[in-house]
Formats: structure tokens, sequence, C-alpha cells
């Protein structure tokens, strides 16, 4: 995973409550097999008229947006499904980092499996951005993860807080899986102790199964 | 002082704790002072839609599928519910079949394909197979994985990272979410379900009220729910915000898993009860919040918006964004009101609508079928409608209907019988609403565009939505009378 530390870009305002990880991948694009190419398709519905025509109304089409790679949005979103498309699609577009007064649970945790820092300001500070962003034409913001702080060029600064591991392993990049793995002593042993308790009896029907192949 | 359970859980004996303290304690492997815990993974589900980069990660990473025998594979989000016999046209959704096929056959994990007879949507086979037990962690890449807790489970959705997670040490690294209990005071009434009572509930507390927290739904309302009911409950709990709810086990839960497939037999059954007996709240364990609902006051529910918060009984009209005194809420209830396409004003009653669609993992079992026909039994649908689709939600659902002659009186009414799967409550098949068209749906997201580009949805229960094919638009089923004996 792309490690996390420091970033400076371009803003874009979405100013809209509860957006919905449908809206971000819409359900014809989860049928691929990788992680990669979501880009094009982040809010496609919205983005993009009949023959996917960019549409001029959405705010990420418009010119001055372009190649925006913090993001504000609204309260509880992601919202809905939990697939992880819409995180890959976000960073496809080369979102590093989104700024919101809340966010949904699923989506939020798959946020940090994919480098992405989501930032929780409140209502307050988000539309303080928010006003910031619209009548300031290249508004950037440069959002500090070690020291847990958002900050423009005028002098704005707005700390935030983050649950301590979340950002050391955002801070490292590190893998999840690896960590979880430090403790296989203790998971083969939990499993050895747990064997006969009937929360983890072996699924019974044999006839349903297949012998894995070794 | 701190004992050890028989189970190998540590705990403190004299603190009281609720289902889900119980069913956490009982799954730590490791808890580490700040940082998330280590929790194992009894049941794993998968399917085709959010499981290939799970694999392709592991095998990048050159890991293998830790315990292949507790994970559980099927085809349901993109399979097509007409001839399955015939090959898949859509050249992506068969890409993703295959993956599967070959990520199962290679890692030595269970499949039931879109040939299988268990074959259906994974939050219907997983409890009607037995795979979904009391006091298990169950988790899969679909946030609807909440329905499995309606057995006093804990079960929520993951994302891909996740489900690789869990491929590769069965277990899951996780922060302690706080509970919320939704307790019911009173009878249900005639004429609602419980997806009035889950409706009103997420109309109550709005969709993010749920954050961060694991639902325990209570009362005596809840007590008295079958378990396909329960399971239509805890379905929707995400839609509230909450990851996972929960219904303690009891005599009903037992009599329903007792003889399934995967569920133990004899002696390791009784066992196995005694432990589900002890999954309950204890009298005097506190959750972090509660919410409470009057039955008395529930209705049936129909949502108007594009979130399933965005909600009123069938007996209302449809809201005035001015009558928002929050400003985002307002500008939120404009938008849909466009989307939609609805007055404000305008009576629930006088929607007129283009489809019904009777299916999903909330509402496409056994009973919400058995509801759904008795109210179409002898009658047709509206000659207003395009279409109306009754999609069960696996293939045993199926055979039942089918055995109990209900494909029939759905065929006679005028509805479309179909093959099992996610259909158009996702519409990754080829099941979707064209742009403009109105859909009652007994699915679980009234999202823009979910079942389709420009689709309406309107989320009601099997008995709103069998009522509403057969008018063309809403109407208040209370005021049927043949519904006697039906819910």
């Amino acid at each position: 995973m792309q490690p996390f530390t420091k970033h400076t870009g371009l803003v874009a305002p979405l100013d809209r409550v509860n957006v919905d990880t449908d809206q971000m991948v819409p359900k014809q694009f989860l049928k691929f097999l990788t992680r990669e190419g979501y880009g094009r398709v982040l809010f496609y519905d919205w983005r993009y008229l009949h023959g996917e025509k960019p549409n001029p109304d959405f705010v990420l089409n418009h010119l001055r947006y372009k190649g925006a790679s913090i993001l504000l949005a609204r309260a509880n979103f992601g919202c809905g499904s939990s697939r992880e498309h819409a995180p890959w699609a976000i960073l496809d577009y080369g979102f590093r980092a989104i700024l919101a007064p809340s966010y949904a649970d699923i989506f939020y945790n798959n946020c940090f499996k994919n480098g992405i820092l989501p930032v929780t300001l409140s209502n307050e500070h988000m539309d303080e951005l928010f006003k910031r962003t619209e009548q300031n034409a290249g508004y950037r913001l440069t959002v500090d993860l070690e020291n847990q702080v958002v900050s423009d060029e005028k002098g704005l600064s707005y700390p935030f807080t983050l649950d301590p591991f979340r950002r050391e392993c955002l801070l490292k990049g590190l893998d999840d899986i690896g960590l979880t793995l430090v403790h296989e002593e203790h998971i083969s042993s939990f499993e050895q102790k747990n064997l006969r308790h009937p929360k983890m009896y072996e699924t019974v029907d044999v006839k349903f199964h297949k012998q894995p192949a070794r | 002082m701190p004992g050890q359970l028989p189970g190998g859980e540590t705990t403190n004996r004299m603190a009281p704790r609720t289902l889900f303290e119980k069913i956490w304690d009982a799954h730590l492997v490791r808890e580490i002072p700040g940082q998330p815990s280590i929790i194992y993974i009894d049941r794993h589900l998968i399917h085709e839609g959010t499981s290939p980069q799970a694999f392709a990660g592991l095998k990048a990473a050159g890991r293998k599928v830790r315990r292949p025998e507790l994970t559980f594979a099927v085809m349901d989000h993109s399979v097509s519910t007409k001839n399955r016999l015939l090959p898949v046209l859509d050249a992506d959704a068969a890409g993703q079949f295959e993956a599967l096929a070959r990520n199962c056959e290679e890692h030595g994990v269970h499949l039931f394909d879109m040939h299988s007879k268990n074959q259906g949507i994974v939050h219907i086979i997983g409890p009607e197979l037995g795979i979904t037990q009391p006091g298990q962690t169950i988790v899969c890449g679909d946030s609807h994985t909440s329905t499995h807790g309606a057995f006093g489970a804990l079960a929520f959705g993951i994302g891909t990272s996740e489900i690789e997670h869990v491929l590769a040490t069965q277990c899951l690294s996780q922060f302690k979410s706080k509970t919320l209990e939704i307790r019911f005071v009173g009878k249900k009434p005639r004429g609602v379900t419980s997806k009035d009572m889950i409706l009103a509930v997420i109309g109550k507390m709005g969709i993010a009220g749920g954050n961060g927290r694991v639902a325990e739904y209570t009362g005596e309302a809840v007590r008295g729910l079958s378990m396909e009911a329960r399971m239509t409950m805890c379905n929707m709990t995400i839609e509230g915000g909450a990851r996972a709810g929960m219904v303690a086990p009891d005599e009903t839960t037992f009599a329903y898993l007792e003889g399934r497939p995967f569920v133990p037999r004899g002696k390791e059954f009784q066992e196995a009860v005694s432990y589900w007996k002890s999954l309950v709240t204890d009298p005097d364990a506190k959750y972090d919040s509660t919410v409470t609902l009057d039955t008395d006051k529930l209705a049936p529910m129909v949502t108007w918006g594009t979130n399933p918060g965005m909600v009123t009984q069938v007996t209302d009209r449809v809201p005035d964004p001015h009558s928002f005194k929050d400003p985002v809420d307002r500008k939120a209830a404009e938008s849909a009101l466009v989307y939609m396409d609805l007055k404000p004003g305008m009576r629930i009653e006088d929607i007129a609508l283009d489809r019904v669609f009777i299916g999903s993992c909330t509402n496409s079992r056994i009973e919400d079928l058995r509801l759904a026909a008795k109210v179409v039994a002898g009658k047709h649908v509206s000659k207003d409608l395009k279409q109306a689709l009754v999609v069960p939600g696996s293939r045993r659902v199926k055979a039942e209907a089918e055995a109990e002659g209900l494909d029939k009186v759905f065929v006679q009414a005028g509805f479309e019988w179909r093959d099992a799967g996610c259909s158009m409550c996702i519409g990754m098949n080829d099941d979707v609403l064209q742009s403009g068209e109105r859909c009652a749906s007994t699915s679980n997201r009234n999202f823009e565009g979910r079942q389709g580009k420009g689709g309406r949805t309107h989320l009601v229960s099997p008995l709103m939505a069998a009522a509403a094919a057969i008018e063309g638009h809403f109407v208040d089923i209370r005021k049927w009378k043949n519904l006697d004996g039906a819910e």
C-alpha cells in the first residue's frame, strides 16, 4: 500500500450529503477482475451524459477542478454498499485525501486499506473550506498526516484527530495481513482451544464438500 | 476476576454483557492496547462480485487460504434469472463466474455455482443451508451480511481487502463497535411486516444513525417474528448505518436450524443449543444507546426519496422540502423529489408505477412469496404496469414455492416467475429499470440509479408490492380483506 505522509493539492468540492458508493461506482462496473482503472467511471451517472459525454453541470467536470487530488465532501460520505471499487475509483481518479464531517463505516475502513486518508472535520470547518474553495480558483490545501493538520497558504490551519494505529499504518503503508500474521501463534492456539466449541464445529455436511486440491 | 470459559475466552464473570460483547469476547484472538483487536471469523461467504481481486492479492503475496472449509462461495450478483442453461452473453459477468470457479477449485473452497440446486443469494442460502448459526462471527464482501445477525451471530459486510485478510488469516483486525438497542414496545399490528418495522427505524434514526454501532433488536414484537422476518429486519440494519444487527437466539431460532444441512446433529446439536441459549444480553448489561419505537404507531411504509431514510407511511403524503428544519435535509429532499419526479403534498397512494419487483436478500424467502401470493391470488396485475417480477431468493425457495403452487398463482396473476439471484435489486444482470421508470420494490436500496440509471425505486414490503402490482399504484394493504392469517 502506498504510504500517506503529507499531501498538497488542488481541492474539489462535492457539496452533497449521504453520497453512496452506488454513485461512486455504479453496478455495471463491478464486473472487472482488477483493482485498477476505475477512475474513469468514478461518479459515472453524475459525470457523464448519454454516450459518455461529460455532463457540464457536474462539479468535477468544471475546468477549475481538473487535476484535483483533495475532495471535500459532506456527512455520511460513502454510505451503502461495501464495494471497495469505490475507494479504488477515488484513488485511481487522483484523490489522495477526503475531507468530510463523517463517513459510513465500511467505506471509511476501506479507505485505509488503499492509502487514502479520510479526514474528519467539523461542519463549521467544512463550511469554511467549501467557501474558500468556491471563492478562490486554484484553491489548494495541504493535508499533513504526521502533524494531523489541514492547512492552506493563507494561514488556515485545522487540526484533526485520527486513531493512532490507523495513522501509523497509513504513514508507513503497512500491510494489514502481514500485521495480523505476526500473531500466528495466537491464531493457532485459539483454533486449538476452540476446536470442540459449538460455534466452531466443522461444517458437517460432508456430501457438500469438495476436498481441497492439494 | 477474569476467568476461563469452556470456549477458551477470557472474561470478567462479574460484568454483565450484551449479546454483542459475548460474541466479541468469544472470538478475541488477541487484544493489543492501542490497536484494533484480532478476532476470529467462523464463517466467510464470498460471491463473484467482490472476491476476484482478493484471490489475486492472495496469489500476488504468495499466500494460501488458511481454512478453506470455513469459506463458502456462491454465484448470485450477476447471474441471469432467465434460462441459465443458455451461454452467459455478458462477457464481463462470464469472466467473474470463471474467476470464482477457478479460485474455489484452486483453493478448495466450496462453491454453489449457478447450476447448483442450492444456489441463491448469499444471504438467503447461508441461513437456509444452516451455514449461519448463533454465536458465530460471519463476514462477506457485501454490506447486507447484517442479515445473518437474525440468528444471534455477529455478521457484517467487509471490503475486498478484508476478504483477502480473512482468506489468508481466518481473522480480521477490528475496532470494537459501540452497542445500540432498538426496542419495539408493544405488539406488531396487522398488515405491518418486519420490513415496515425496519423502515420505520431508519426513518426515525436516519441512515447514519447507527454508524459505528452494532444494533440489537429487542421487544415483544421482535420475539414474535419468524426467523425469515427477523432476517429482513437485520438485513436492512446497514441502511441505518450500523454494520451489524442482531436478534438473540431463542426457540424460534433453534427450531429453524434443526436438521438443516450444515447444522450439527444429535448430541452435537443439543450441545450447540445449550451454548446458543447463553447468547442473550444479560439483564443488567448496558447498551451505549437505545432507540425505542411504539408498535401501535407502526403502519405500512413506502420510501419517497433516494435513500431508505426518506420514508413515510402509506397513508401520508410526499413531504414538502420546506418542512425540513435543517437546510442540509431540505436540500437533500429537494434533490430527491426532482430525481423521483414527485410533487410535495401528493398522496403516496396516488403514486403510479411502471414495474413491481418482488425479490432480493431482503424479501425473497418462502414466507415473503406466500404473503405476496395470498394478495395476488385470483387477481391480475394492473394493465398499466410494464412488468411484475418475482425472483425467489434461492433455488430451494423456488422449488418449495413451486411445490406449493405459488409459481402458478403468480403467473396466472400476470407476474413473471424467475430463477434465483440478486436480480433487479442491483441490476447487475439484465433485470433493470429504464430511465424514468418507477418501481415498487421489496429490495433494500432506493439510491439514484440503483435498479438502473434514471430508475426510481420505492421500497415496500412484499404485501405492499403485491397489492401495488394489482392496483398499479400504492394502496394501504390494511384495507384489504383477504389477509387474515397471512402474516
